[in-house]
């Protein structure tokens, strides 16, 4: 039997970073605001403490902190006249779960992307010429620009601490800093983390081959820290356990460290957490939404009417959402109609590794998640594409996370996979290697999407999401282009050997490359393109909004996360002094 | 029944003085877990590290040991496998929640898919590993030497000949069992001491990784120092230095 509860002004379907940050927004505004987690209730202590934290084996292979796939995993197919299969052990990317998030088991590594790319289409026409690009792409305008997000972004990185460098302030390029990015208007709130060693060769190898190296921008901290939240962090002490963990330190931004206190705190907030969402209830006309359905941690089914909706759990669950819910059309390959789970895409990972002799210490156990050191002169549109017959690029950087050795031993090319001569080399190159990351742009193409699978079902009894996935040509050909560059900065460290290993096709779900999954629910100025408007409210129900990184287009050089943050203030912005003083549609359509 | 090979008859012997006579009994029994007839188990011998065996039986071990010790043999960086005490934490992972399908989406139905979509069979890893050993125990019934007696090198041309998936074990595809075999060997070889495997942190004195030890702070920036420091086991961080700072709340 359904349980109908009381009314609330708004229903928050995941509470991680965006739902966390608006549910405070609008809690604070006098709303009263329900927060649905799927997830257990989990905080820095007790729960994220040491020792049992850093254990590789439990987080890191065993994926602790991961979404619970023998429950709900997807379904994956490279094209669609496969079937796809259900992803019966996560490895690709690793979706977290529960309070705070995929958040909680981040990196840190807090960017803003380019001007450029909020506007890629037009500016790709306008650059290179209107048949630049490979007729399959579906690269489009994200119906925001740069500008508008700004104030956001700076929000955003001053809510987390950020450590960092400018590179641009108000037009003025800053020394030290990214040259390369768009104006921003004030510094970083903390300076850079402290450079490790496998940072500072790259930074002395790219810069006498012209490049312009810059500190990593990074939410573990550099220093401690009050956000305007009143939230304290400490300073990253670079124990190396940051992706797939939790911090134990205070010190990386995480929902539970720099807003869930002050949301938690009031009382115009519930949370409730082991609560599974089935599905946004629509009115008979389909163009509003009631609230939402969901199952509590014991099995009981409960019905929360809402007057506003807001979806903002982790990109492809928002897209499920939309798609078992019935918002929006579902997008179809063969006739490129439909909107919900069109424009899939991820991120291009490359990497060059560099051997050095073993007087070279490198300590790569000695690492935060994101105090690499970085050039963005192959990232983006950074570079001329003329003639390369391929748009994006890469940021090239040597980004010493870890050296947690159950993941990582790094071993050249030509070693056999087991044996004396593994062996040997485990411990011959595992203090004495340098890891460039190669984090690459990922265009949108017609055949990659999201829907849902005929056959395989989660425990609730719905149909799982299935993705249709494989890399574009255009960037196999751009990982090649920037491998090559960076295997040249390699080189210049002075390593014995160095090896690229450029993206290539088939993406494989065996793999860890990134959790970077974007796209699916997208952004934009016109509904026949677009799941949401330029403020993430759906053009098919108004009084949903969907906030995520299935809002981007198609998906940047960069990683995601920072845009996230500052669409969420965007959208908060445009909920609070538009939206719900006088709800409807915030553009027509 | 369990072949006695001469590394676990030496300690066999060596054990057997003060060996209860119902343990020695169940040295005989057909199928018993393998602790008991490999190394019938003493206080002394727990202590000494000999592995307790609750997953694989007796025929199992000798292949399991003799297969890890060649994807990490011992050798002058120091030990491997056997030295590392792997096949114990295989022997602890498969025999519990992992080896029953933990994360593992189990529903069908079931289809090979490509090589992109992973594994796809319906076996836990426990039930895998069963029904490969016994495959194999089988393909080898006929060789004049047991696997665990063979020289090395016709040892590593059987492991290879695995990896390479020309066997169809029951139904697996022999790389797939390889596959898992060697992840979990190295697994066993890195992760911390508590999973019985990485015995005494050898892995990481190898390779010079501090293990759960946490503040690098003062250290990163000395570019280049060897940094060198005994490792630290998540059962020896008895610091366990708790937060407590009284303006971050510790729960709510």
């Amino acid at each position: 039997m359904v349980q109908r509860l009381k009314e609330v002004d708004v229903v928050v379907i995941g509470v991680g970073m965006v739902g966390s940050i608006v549910a405070k927004e609008l809690a604070a505004a006098g709303y009263k605001v329900v927060g649905l987690e799927r997830g257990q209730t989990r905080f820095t202590v007790p729960e994220f403490q040491s020792p049992a934290i850093h254990d590789e084996l439990r987080f890191d292979i065993r994926k602790a902190m991961m979404q619970d796939n023998t429950r709900e995993p997807v379904t994956f197919r490279n094209l669609g006249s496969q079937v796809a299969l259900p992803v019966r052990r996560w490895e690709s990317f690793l979706p977290g779960t529960g309070l705070g998030g995929s958040m909680v088991h981040w990196n840190g590594q807090t960017y803003r992307f380019q001007a450029n790319d909020f506007q890629l289409a037009t500016r790709t026409r306008e650059r290179y010429g209107k048949n630049f690009l490979d007729a399959d792409l579906t690269i489009q305008d994200w119906g925001v620009t740069y500008d508008d997000l700004e104030p956001h972004y700076d929000r955003f990185e001053y809510l987390l601490g950020t450590s960092g460098k400018a590179g641009n302030i108000k037009g003025q390029i800053q020394p030290g800093g990214d040259p390369h990015e768009s104006p921003r208007s004030r510094d970083y709130p903390t300076p850079p983390q402290k450079e490790h060693y496998s940072g500072a060769m790259f930074r002395k190898a790219a810069s006498s081959l012209g490049y312009h190296p810059f500190p990593q921008p990074s939410s573990n901290l550099s220093q401690p820290y009050t956000n305007p939240e009143g939230m304290k962090l400490n300073a990253c002490v670079f124990c190396g356990f940051c992706e797939r963990y939790a911090c134990e330190h205070y010190a990386k931004s995480v929902p539970q460290t720099v807003i869930l206190p002050v949301l938690l705190a009031n009382p115009n907030f519930e949370l409730r957490t082991g609560c599974q969402v089935q599905r946004i209830n629509l009115d008979s006309t389909k163009k509003h939404a009631t609230g939402v359905t969901y199952i509590d941690a014991v099995g009981r089914e409960f019905e929360q009417p809402a007057s506003l909706v807001i979806s903002s759990m982790f990109s492809i669950n928002n897209v499920r959402m939309l798609l078992l819910s019935g918002i929006g059309a579902p997008y179809d390959p063969a006739t490129g109609q439909g909107v919900v789970g069109r424009n899939y895409a991820y991120q291009t990972m490359s990497s060059v590794a560099s051997f050095f002799d073993d007087d070279v210490h490198i300590n790569p156990f000695m690492a935060s998640g994101a105090s690499g050191t970085l050039i963005n002169d192959f990232a983006g549109d950074n570079f001329d594409h003329s003639g390369l017959g391929f748009i994006g690029g890469a940021f090239i950087g040597a980004v010493n996370t870890n050296g947690r050795p159950i993941q990582y031993h790094p071993v050249p090319p030509g070693t056999p996979n087991w044996g004396k001569g593994w062996k040997q080399a485990v411990v011959k190159h595992y203090n004495h290697t340098v890891m460039f990351s190669l984090h690459g742009s990922s265009a949108a193409q017609r055949q990659n999407y999201l829907d849902l699978d005929p056959t395989y079902r989660d425990a609730w009894g719905q149909p799982l999401l299935r993705m249709t996935f494989d890399f574009p040509q255009n960037d196999i050909k751009m990982a090649a282009h920037v491998t090559a560059k960076a295997v040249e900065i390699g080189k210049a460290m002075g390593a014995k050997q160095v090896a690229g290993s450029p993206r290539k096709g088939p993406y494989t779900v065996t793999q860890y490359q990134t959790t970077h999954n974007t796209g699916g629910s997208v952004m934009g100025d016109n509904p026949k393109t677009s799941v949401v408007n330029r403020y993430l409210q759906s053009w098919d129900v108004p009084n949903v909004f969907v906030i995520g990184a299935c809002n981007y287009p198609q998906n940047a050089s960069w990683n995601p996360t920072g845009t996230l943050g500052a669409l969420t203030y965007w959208a908060i912005d445009a909920l609070k002094n538009k939206y719900l003083k006088n709800p409807g549609r915030l553009v027509s359509a | 029944m369990a072949k006695v090979t001469r590394r676990s008859f030496v300690t066999t012997v060596g054990a057997a003085s003060v060996v209860p006579a119902a343990a020695l009994l169940t040295v005989t029994t057909p199928g018993a877990p393998a602790e008991a007839a490999t190394a019938a188990k003493t206080p002394n011998e727990a202590a000494s590290g000999k592995p307790v065996y609750l997953f694989f039986n007796a025929d199992e071990v000798l292949f399991i040991e003799a297969a890890c010790e060649r994807l990490i043999p011992a050798d002058e960086s120091g030990p491997g496998a056997l030295g590392a005490a792997v096949p114990n934490y295989l022997d602890k992972q498969l025999g519990g929640a992992w080896g029953a399908g933990e994360r593992l989406y189990r529903s069908g139905p079931w289809q090979a898919g490509t090589p992109s979509q992973g594994y796809q069979l319906p076996f836990t890893p426990g039930e895998l590993f069963h029904t490969c050993l016994r495959a194999i125990s089988r393909d080898l019934a006929g060789s004049k030497t047991p696997f665990h007696e063979m020289s090395a090198d016709n040892q590593d041309a059987y492991l290879k000949s695995l990896e390479s998936g020309a066997h169809d074990l029951d139904g697996v595809p022999s790389a797939i069992f390889f596959d898992m075999l060697r992840q979990m060997c190295v697994e066993g070889f890195f992760s911390d001491p508590v999973y019985g495997g990485n015995r005494d942190m050898v892995a990481w004195r190898m390779i010079g990784f501090p293990g759960a030890y946490a503040d690098y702070f003062e250290a990163i920036d000395h570019h280049g120092v060897k940094f060198v420091r005994e490792p630290m086991s998540l059962a020896e961080d008895g610091k366990g230095h708790i937060h407590t700072r009284q303006d971050i709340p510790a729960n709510l």
